[in-house]
């Protein structure tokens, strides 16, 4: 990869650092090399979605692990950027839960809005589009990350507004669109209805949970 | 012992082995890439998928450990299918380019792919193209053809200690290589060609040069370090192509440096081929019996007390004897073959030599390093040190310059003070020492090779008593000295010192320059100061252009380690022989022929007319010379001379890892490696 943005040197914040040093006390001692992944996610997020050469390094240096290890990781994970991404990044799941649910429906919707193709940034530098696989929220199909946040229970008018939105500096609600909580069901609740199954349950005598012996 | 059946045949294998292992104990061949016996398992090619009874699909075998009671069949249609479709697979991306791969004729793919392969692919799509890596000027790559064994990944990783080998991106899109680009810098990446299995690490200077098959392969020794590294010489008519490794598990495993593997190609080149005579102080083409006539004439009536020899560091037993038995012709005591002055006895044999011996290294669990970069001085030592490091429970100190050595170590301070805390138990590695079992130091020509020498040989002495290194009774012996030179135990072996009254190096030197000497006859020695040969005759024989030749007054071109054959002791007192695999070029003679001819010419005719005779008469005088690659323990007794120290720091003699002789000065692709990776390869670490 060649670096091609000005290389600025890089450090975390002192926040992060604080943050860093909470991941990496969660492991022993001679295992700090553990804390990789969650340090390369901190790092990319500093640094505006993407990982350089000079940060990886950095990360590398900040671990005391050989660069090559982390370089390693970091292009077998397509979670972490290796160029840089715009502000929004736009990534919709076309695996086949989501393709099933109508992901080419969402890829065009995003191509058409945003005037770009899969793998490409807006001029203005404000939209990264690209495909991902599964984002493992498959019952809210078919899904868009943007940024941190998922976009769930998407159709093509619901995205068009998001992306509205967003490209007129708007703040989205994330999570599903169609008003549901989660992955419950579409039409309401099926099971569990009555609240007093849940809240008062009935349970054995010997059960220690019953309260008295 | 498990107990198991491979292909109905009962063999009892060791725990811990692999199935593979086992069928190889059974004598059956499996197919494989990636495993290999000096590297951890990977696993990845899944070459060596072979059936077990009670099991749904084929194991792998090298990552399988054995179990009492297995039954293993390796010939069976589901392995031979099996095979067949890894072979395919592997082969999906692999370039059908065998006829302009350097690694055709001796590529375990296509030889695999010919014996357990389909006869074609089914394969119709595109295959895909990996972008070269810049591996620096020895190794060229084709990575398009790499099949992802990792063997090179594994190997830089453990054996050569360089972390900068890795394989990026996933799934199809996963390249080996260091991501960023640059050379890598370890003095033994050459090994990663031999590990290749395919053509996409090949040997750089060799690219194109030949085929495997038409080459004559000669098995010989190294001497490029004092280790005394086993090699295979492949030849092709007068020119030595290349250097392999061959197996030696007590000297070089199965690694050589990058040094003994490259610089070949400086044989040709700078080659003393024909007799010079310097006349009007300049150096003239001559006939061998002008050369001899000249030197003839210019020690007529010159008595022996101002003549003097000095052996340099490629010399053959076999020279180094002729030239002692000719200087003891002509009476003179004056030799040495310490060309760096170390003040080494050659009546105490355990006082110079590695006596823990290089395999012995596994054994030892404290290692004090005094004065030396074996890194530079010795990569095969060194690659045993971090073996034995990363065995773990392998403590190692250093007294020296803090370099990178590709393991950890504590380092004790620069110099004679570090030494004196560690012996007065001052220093806490002076606890280490006294609660090992089996202690070792390892004292360089850093540490020797200085006017104080004798007296820090004394200290260091002192302190492997102190610390029970030597002088026990279980047979260990942790004092080690590491030579730097090929030819010096063995000069040390038969006496090629000062005899009574004699010179030594620098004796010889300063009698040079005071012009107390007539002559000074160099064999082979070329790295003392010319200067303070002064108005001194120089007789200088060898085989390349270097300082010796272009100060010497008469030039007797000689023989290279390849083109003769020649006794060799390494540091541990190792003997070996080399091979001659080519004849030298032009007039050059073997060396021991020169001395013997030039003998006669001074009318004090050696009592030798072949090698054969000459050897016998050698090991009539030397005994130890005769038990060709096996080590005879020595007892030890007190070494130095006690005196007063400086407290200058250890300095390791090799400043440059490519340079170091006559052959490597010579060579072109260590001039590339100089200037790829400066002089030590330290100085382009991963922080460049």
């Amino acid at each position: 990869m060649s670096d091609t943005q000005t290389q600025t040197a890089f450090a975390f914040t002192s926040e992060n650092l604080t943050r860093a040093a909470a991941i990496i006390a969660k492991y022993p001692e001679d295992y700090h090399a553990s804390a990789v992944l969650p340090l390369l996610h901190l790092a990319q997020k500093q640094n505006a979605g993407w990982l350089p050469q000079h940060v990886i390094d950095y990360v590398a240096d900040f671990l005391k692990m050989p660069r090559i290890r982390v370089y390693e990781v970091a292009t077998f994970y397509t979670m972490f950027n290796l160029k840089p991404v715009g502000k929004h990044h736009v990534q919709v799941c076309t695996s086949l839960p989501c393709w099933l649910r109508g992901s080419e429906a969402i890829v065009a919707t995003c191509r058409e809005s945003l005037g770009v193709d899969l793998g490409e940034t807006t001029a203005d530098g404000k939209f990264t589009l690209s495909e991902v696989e599964c984002l493992c929220a498959c019952v809210n199909a078919p899904i868009v990350q943007i940024g941190n946040d998922y976009f769930e229970d998407l159709d093509p008018d619901r995205l068009r507004g998001i992306l509205a939105a967003l490209k007129a500096g708007q703040s989205v609600k994330p999570g599903p669109q169609i008003g549901r909580k989660g992955g419950e069901p579409m039409e309401g609740l099926t099971t569990l209805t009555d609240e007093k199954a849940v809240l008062a349950p009935k349970w054995r005598k010997d059960d220690p949970r019953a309260g008295g012996a | 012992m498990p107990k198991l059946t491979i292909d109905g045949q009962s063999v009892e294998v060791p725990a811990g082995f692999t199935v593979i292992q086992a069928c190889e104990v059974a004598g059956i061949e499996i197919p494989r890439f990636c495993y290999h016996e000096r590297l951890s398992i990977a696993g990845n090619c899944r070459m060596c998928l072979v059936a077990m009874e009670r099991s749904p699909k084929p194991i792998a075998s090298c990552a399988q450990p054995v179990a009492d009671g297995m039954v293993i069949h390796t010939n069976t249609e589901m392995v031979r299918k099996a095979r067949r479709g890894v072979m395919e697979f592997l082969l999906l991306n692999h370039p059908l380019d065998c006829p302009i791969c350097d690694q055709g004729g001796e590529c375990d793919l296509q030889d695999q792919a010919m014996a357990y392969g389909y006869h074609g692919s089914r394969y119709q799509e595109p295959k895909r193209a990996v972008k070269e890596q810049d591996f620096g000027p020895l190794i060229s790559t084709a990575m398009t053809r790499c099949i992802h064994c990792t063997r090179c990944i594994r190997f830089a990783t453990e054996v050569a200690g360089v972390q900068e080998l890795g394989a990026t991106g996933r799934g199809e899109d996963m390249e080996v290589g260091t991501y960023v680009q640059k050379a890598l810098s370890s003095e033994l990446s050459g090994n990663m060609i031999d590990l290749c299995p395919v053509g996409a690490l090949t040997n750089r200077p060799y690219a194109f040069e030949a085929r495997s098959w038409e080459l004559a392969k000669i098995e010989s020794i190294d001497v490029m370090d004092a280790i005394g590294s086993n090699i295979r010489v492949d030849v092709r008519g007068p020119e030595v192509l290349r250097v392999l490794p061959r197996v030696n598990e007590d000297v070089n495993e199965e690694w050589i440096s990058d040094k003994t593997r490259f610089a070949c190609d400086g044989l040709m080149r700078q080659r003393l081929d024909r007799p010079y005579v310097r006349r009007n102080g300049k150096l003239q083409a001559a006939t061998w019996d002008e050369a001899f006539a000249a030197i003839a004439e210019r020690l007529k009536g010159v008595p022996g007390s101002r003549i003097a020899a000095l052996a340099g560091d490629l010399a053959c037993a076999e020279s180094m004897y002729a030239v002692k038995e000719l200087m003891a012709a002509l009476g003179s005591t004056h030799l040495d073959c310490r060309q760096d002055g170390a003040p080494l006895d050659a009546e105490n044999r355990a006082g110079y030599l590695f006596n823990t011996t290089i395999a012995g290294v596994e054994k030892a669990d404290v290692c004090l390093l005094i004065g030396t970069d074996p890194r530079r001085e010795a990569p095969i030592l060194n690659a045993r040190l971090r073996k034995r490091y990363l065995m773990g429970g392998f403590d190692i100190g250093l007294v020296g310059a803090a370099t990178d050595l590709t393991y950890d170590y504590r380092p004790l301070g620069s110099g004679q003070g570090a030494l004196d805390k560690i012996l007065s138990g001052d220093d806490p590695f002076a606890k280490k020492l006294a609660g090992a079992k089996h202690p070792m130091l390892i004292v360089g020509m850093g540490a020797l090779a200085r006017p104080d020498g004798a007296a820090v040989l004394a200290q260091v002495g002192l302190l492997a008593e102190r610390y029970h290194m030597v002088g026990r009774t279980d047979g260990w012996n942790g004092f080690n000295v590491l030579h730097t030179a090929a030819s010096r135990v063995g000069g040390l072996t038969l006496g090629f010192v000062p005899g009574r009254g004699g010179k030594d190096t620098n004796g010889i030197l300063e009698a040079a320059s005071a012009g107390a000497l007539d002559a000074v006859y160099l064999l082979g020695a070329d790295e003392i100061d010319m200067g303070r040969l002064g108005h001194t005759f120089v007789i200088y024989q060898g085989h390349h252009g270097d300082a010796g030749a272009h100060r010497a007054d008469v030039i007797l071109p000689g023989a290279a380690y390849t083109e003769k054959s020649g006794t060799y002791v390494n540091t541990e007192g190792l003997v070996q022989r080399t091979t001659m695999a080519v004849f030298a070029p032009g007039e050059a003679r073997e060396d021991w022929a020169i001395v013997r001819a030039l003998s006669a010419a001074l009318g004090r005719t050696l009592p030798f007319d072949d090698l054969a005779t000459l050897r016998q008469r050698m090991v009539a005088a030397y005994p130890r010379l005769e038990t060709l690659d096996h080590i005879t323990p020595s007892t030890w007794r007190k070494v130095g001379v006690d005196g007063q120290t400086s407290d200058q720091p250890f300095v390791s003699p090799v400043e440059n890892f490519y340079m170091t002789d006559p052959i490597s000065r010579a060579s072109p692709t260590m001039a590339a490696c100089v200037d790829t990776f400066g002089a030590g390869t330290a100085k382009t670490g991963t922080h460049g």
